[in-house]
């Protein structure tokens, strides 16, 4: 029996190209050369060649089924192609819906600002220290140089629980307990509450301060000056701030002077107290006042908020409006 | 002190306009608060003269005048002041002028009579309150002269704030006295002459011991012509520093204070019974003012009586019985000196902050009582006449306040200022202050003049040095000492890491008050006391709190009304615990209690705790077209805790049933790390947001900060080489076994080889009988010698079976 390889090839050659599909493929794979497919079905006819015949006839049509199988794995990968392709293209997603998830969270300005009070001083070694709100007559006063009805008192309107208990009215009593623990040199701020009797636009009977200390030999009130005026350039992002030290009056430094600034040509703003620390709160926590001086200063952190931020009503930092707070984020 | 400048450039003219003398005295230390013009605003207003006067036709309260004001004829004013009288000479605001509170003047008609004009009242010029009547001025007051120039209101108005420290800036003299040291100029001449004596009149006074006076000076003066009136020059110097004209007397005694610094005080001699006593008040004693209060007076004021009894607190406010009136004839004038010390918080227990209790309390020139009464004497003379009786000066001179000698080095100065000025500008700054200082070989020898309460130490004298110098002109430098490095612990996580934490999934931070109202705090924590403020300023500010969470609840509430209702808020902050007289606190509170991180704690009466408080309500995700609907609920919150603090200290937090009453009683749960209670989380007992008038679905917790920012430093630990083996049990138990005690059954029965237990389905239902619920574990086991095998792994499952069935009844499912 003549082998018609030749036609057999052409027949596939149409067959494969005519699968539209993979399934259609698979099918023309079976009828060629599954176990009953014709191409397995001249392979077998070659057992019944005479035996001269046999080597060449196994070539040829060996080599027929190589090219078929070539011809399957070709049109397979490009209809692999084609099914991906669709595939793809019916996935694909409008991409500007929102991604969706938990609405942003947000720290609060004061925690912001007194963050970046830190990080600051952090720059020249100062470390944060902390005290407790609920003081004694001795730490917010006496130790500062404050005894019973010393007139700087009147200042402070303070917040009383009985004779010895109140509110700090200043975080410098945090001085007075660090200094109590820890010998100089130091740097140290405290950031935290403090409290006083009184209410209105521009007052809060609850606020907060940064109290600052650096104790170290030589220490001088234009080093103090040098600092607090580059700290205020850095903490306003500005080159040359006005700023202006005037002589004032804290019963715990000596030297003492007030910082104002002023942004724009607007009011001047008491931003800051400062001072050189007074020898009697230096003897009070048994440190030598002729090996060491030092200075301290108490800075307002709602004022250099509002500065900062634009924020034109002190009571907006405690009202927690979340409308207002998520402007910070 | 409000003062005119013109009055203060008499005493001291430096070559700089009014602006800069503002910033001289604000570098110096004396805080301009505000420098206005002396003249209120008004235009065209001149001396007039009321040349006749008759009744308006139409009205019984009007008067026509006819005015000369200066020009060739007179103009016709229709006036409705009592007081206008053929004669008076006052002010006219002419047709075409302006009043300071904008008002134009037309050419007008009242009731058809033609008026050109107005004559002003004290009021309508904004120079005094006075509005009963038009202002009269002196009969000198030449006609036409505008009204600025006569009253010389061609003069501004320099308010400074004065420190406490600084008592003897309270005059003119001791504000003159910074400006001569700062421009190095001497202070102009203002002699003080004593008065001839005319007649032998004494009163006599007796100061007893031990109070507050250290100093009395006082005179009599008699036949004074009380109804002259205080000329305009002093009125007018008086409203620049606000204080209102009342009689010559009263106004003289303003007048000296202002200008001297001695506060001073008229008794109406005719009004005093007996001597006049300085002593301490008795118990009872009860005295009313001048202002007409009565106050009951306490055993360490000092006061001023007579043989009847209190006629004034001592440098305070004078009594209502013995004040100068219309009719007095008589007077005593009181020069004396209180000790600050002595008089130091009584201006506020009388609720009478005078100018001269504030002189006194801050300290008056030991120096300056003789002077200021031969000033008032003259002053008297001049303007009510009277005859004037002989001094009486007695003091106490061992307990006048002393000034000591201090020695100011060089070297000190140089160290705490950081500048080198020349001995000569020391010296100057020193002698322009009144300060006696001597040059040594490092320095000076110094001592305070005795007006200076506030130069004592070395530093004080230092500072004046540079004040004097200004601020301004130091240096700015950085100190060049290197700072030293400070311990790190690794093991302690900052704050503000935590706060990122919750940041991070999606909580806001709020800072609410710490004083907290009483009720509600009772409502959320019943099982604490809260310490209570003895001078609140608001019964919703009048505790402290126990807890954050009312804070938190108080926001939610709030931010509900504005219509945001889905949120997660955090809080950090103390909470106040007094010991004494406190509640059953439960244990919980006790361990927490135990904790208080860094905050140094002031004794054993209260204790100050650093906690985290958060809550969450509604919406756990942003409204968006694909998240589900996810409410808050115990559970998620739960998930957020764990990771916390699996984060802060990378260890397993625990959960047992609790019992707060604020917390809904079975969604509850007191937090364990290593044992240890750190805190509680719940949602919030429906009963108790009803009674806070909140009705929706939150679920909060609170924690020792300090448990979430205690770390450790990490240690390595080995690593199995062999692979893991997994084995999947389900447990059939009753449902009130908890997971957490089947794990504890399952974690105490293998020691060895089982490295994590986790719980992958909870289920009741079908096949499950009633009562009951299945629980499926899964079970890693490892081992770090060799790979375990199927006997190995049986031998932990038999284990584990036996164990939960003995102890909790577990059956396994098979």
């Amino acid at each position: 029996m003549p082998l018609d390889l030749d036609n057999l090839i052409n027949e596939a050659t149409g067959m494969v190209a005519e699968a539209g599909s993979l399934d259609q493929l698979e099918a023309v794979r079976v009828e060629l050369m599954g176990k009953k497919g014709r191409l397995t079905g001249v392979l077998k006819s070659i057992g019944t060649l005479p035996p001269e015949e046999k080597p060449a006839a196994g070539q040829a049509v060996n080599k027929v089924k190589v090219a078929v199988q070539a011809l399957i794995d070709e049109r397979k990968q490009l209809l692999d192609h084609a099914a991906l392709a669709e595939k793809l293209a019916s996935d694909a997603l409008d991409i500007t819906l929102p991604g969706g998830g938990h609405p942003t969270g947000g720290l609060h300005p004061i925690t912001l600002t007194v963050e970046r009070i830190s990080a600051l001083f952090g720059q020249l070694g100062f470390v944060t220290a902390n005290g407790p709100e609920i003081e004694d007559d001795f730490h917010n006063f006496e130790a500062l140089n404050m005894p019973e009805h010393h007139p700087a008192r009147a200042a402070h309107d303070t917040f009383y629980f009985d004779v010895n208990r109140l509110l700090r009215t200043q975080t410098s009593s945090v001085q007075v307990r660090y200094m109590q623990n820890v010998k100089p040199p130091l740097r140290i701020i405290s950031p935290g509450r403090v409290y006083r009797v009184d209410s209105d636009m521009t007052h809060s009977p609850m606020f907060h301060q940064v109290e600052g200390l650096l104790v170290d030999e030589n220490v001088s009130l234009s080093d103090l000056m040098g600092h607090l005026e580059s700290f205020l350039n850095m903490f306003f992002d500005q080159d040359n701030c006005e700023i202006r030290f005037r002589p004032s009056y804290f019963p715990f430094t000596e030297p003492s002077a007030e910082v104002d600034i002023r942004i724009n040509k607007g009011p001047w703003l008491e931003v800051l107290g400062s001072g050189i620390v007074h020898p009697s709160v230096f003897r009070a926590v048994g440190i030598d006042t002729e090996r060491y001086t030092g200075y301290a200063f108490g800075m307002g952190v709602e004022r250099l908020a509002m500065l900062r931020y634009g924020v034109d009503d002190l009571r907006l930092f405690f009202e927690n409006d979340l409308r207002f707070l998520s402007q910070f984020h | 002190m409000k003062f005119s400048e013109q009055w203060l450039r008499e005493w001291v003219n430096p070559p700089v306009d009014t602006e800069a003398l503002g910033d001289q005295l604000t570098f110096m230390g004396l805080e301009v608060d505000e420098i206005v013009s002396a003249a209120p605003e008004f235009v065209d207003v001149v001396v007039a003269r009321i040349v006749s006067t008759e009744q308006h036709p139409d009205a019984d309260r009007l008067r026509v005048c006819q005015v000369d004001y200066g020009q060739a004829e007179t103009v016709q004013v229709v006036c409705g002041a009592p007081n206008a009288r053929a004669g008076l000479t006052t002010a006219l605001a002419q047709v075409g002028g302006r009043l300071p509170d904008g008002t134009k003047l037309k050419k007008a008609k009242l009731r058809g009579v033609v008026s050109m004009g107005m004559l002003c009242s004290g009021s309508e010029l904004q120079l005094s309150e006075d509005s009963d009547g038009i202002i009269e001025l002196s009969d000198d007051a030449p006609t036409g002269k505008p009204l600025v120039e006569w009253l010389e209101l061609d003069d501004s108005i320099i308010d400074i704030e004065l420190t406490a420290d600084r008592g003897d800036c309270l005059s003119i003299r001791g504000i003159a006295r910074d400006v001569c040291a700062r421009n190095d100029l001497p202070m102009l001449l203002h002699e003080i002459t004593a008065m001839p004596v005319q007649i032998d009149d004494q009163w006599s006074v007796e100061v007893a011991e031990g109070s507050a006076c250290v100093r009395f000076t006082g005179r009599v003066v008699r036949d004074i012509n009380i109804s002259e009136p205080t000329p305009a020059w002093m009125v007018e110097r008086l409203r620049r520093s606000g204080v209102r004209s009342i009689n010559s007397a009263v106004d003289i005694t303003n007048y000296v204070m202002l200008e001297l610094g001695q506060p001073m005080h008229a008794f109406d001699l005719d009004k005093l019974q007996g001597s006049i006593q300085v002593r301490l008040a008795k118990a009872s004693e009860k005295l009313t003012l001048l202002d007409g209060r009565e106050v009951s007076l306490d055993e360490s004021t000092t006061i001023i009586a007579d043989d009847r009894g209190p006629i004034g607190i001592a440098g305070i406010m004078g009594g209502e019985s013995t004040g100068v009136s219309d009719t007095t004839r008589n007077i005593f004038f009181e020069s004396a000196l209180f000790l600050p010390e002595m008089i130091a918080g009584k201006p506020r227990r009388y609720a009478s902050h005078t100018d001269s209790a504030h002189r006194f309390e801050r300290g008056v020139d030991p120096a300056g009582q003789l002077d200021a009464l031969e000033y008032a004497t003259g002053l008297m003379l001049n303007i009510s006449g009277g005859k004037v009786g002989p001094v009486m000066d007695w003091s106490e001179r061992s307990r006048m306040p002393q000034r000591d000698a201090v020695m100011v080095r060089n070297s000190r100065l140089v160290r705490v200022l950081g500048i080198t000025p020349s001995s000569e500008t020391v010296q100057m700054i020193f002698t322009r202050l009144g300060i006696d200082s001597k040059q040594t070989e490092d320095g000076w020898q110094v001592q305070a003049p005795s007006y200076r309460y506030d130069l004592a130490i070395e530093e004080d004298y230092i500072e004046e040095v540079a004040r004097i110098i200004g601020f301004d002109k130091l240096p700015r430098t950085h100190l060049s000492n290197t700072p030293v490095f400070t311990p790190l612990d690794e093991a302690a996580v900052p704050v503000i890491d935590v706060k990122k934490r919750l940041v991070s999934i999606g909580y806001q931070e709020v800072i609410t008050y710490s004083f907290v109202e009483a009720g509600q705090q009772q409502t959320l924590r019943p099982d604490l006391t809260a310490l209570a403020l003895a001078n609140p300023m608001s019964s919703e500010m009048s505790v402290m709190r126990t807890t954050l969470v009312g804070g938190l609840v108080n926001t939610l509430k709030r931010n509900a009304s504005r219509q945001i209702s889905s949120m997660k808020l955090f809080e950090t902050g103390l909470r106040f615990l007094p010991n004494d007289d406190r509640g059953p606190i439960d244990q919980l509170d006790d361990y927490i209690v135990a904790s208080h991180g860094d905050v140094q704690q002031i004794d054993d009466s209260i204790q100050q705790q650093e906690m985290l408080a958060g809550l969450v309500a509604g919406r756990l995700d942003a409204e968006n077209w694909n998240a589900d609907s996810t409410q808050a609920d115990f559970y998620v919150v739960k998930r957020q805790i764990e990771n916390l603090l699996a984060q802060a200290n990378g260890m397993t937090a625990t959960f047992a049933r609790s019992d707060l009453p604020m917390l809904h009683p079975g969604q509850q749960a007191a937090v364990q790390v290593a044992g240890q209670l750190v805190g509680y989380v719940g949602a919030m007992n429906p009963g108790i947001m009803k009674e806070l008038d909140l009705e929706m679905n939150v679920v909060v917790f609170e924690f020792s900060l300090q448990a979430l920012r205690q770390s450790r430093v990490p240690k390595a630990a080995q690593l199995s080489r062999f692979p893991q083996v997994r084995r999947d049990l389900a447990f059939v138990v009753d449902e009130s076994v908890s997971y957490q005690q089947m794990l504890d059954v399952v974690r105490n029965s293998v020691k060895s080889r089982l490295v994590d237990v986790r719980i992958f389905d909870v289920y009741q239902g079908e096949n499950i009988e009633k009562g009951k619920k299945s629980l499926a574990l899964g079970l890693i086991l490892q081992d770090f010698s060799r790979t375990l095998q199927d006997k190995d792994a049986d031998k932990v499952v038999a284990r584990v079976t036996d164990a939960l069935a003995a102890s909790l009844g577990a059956v396994l499912r098979v």
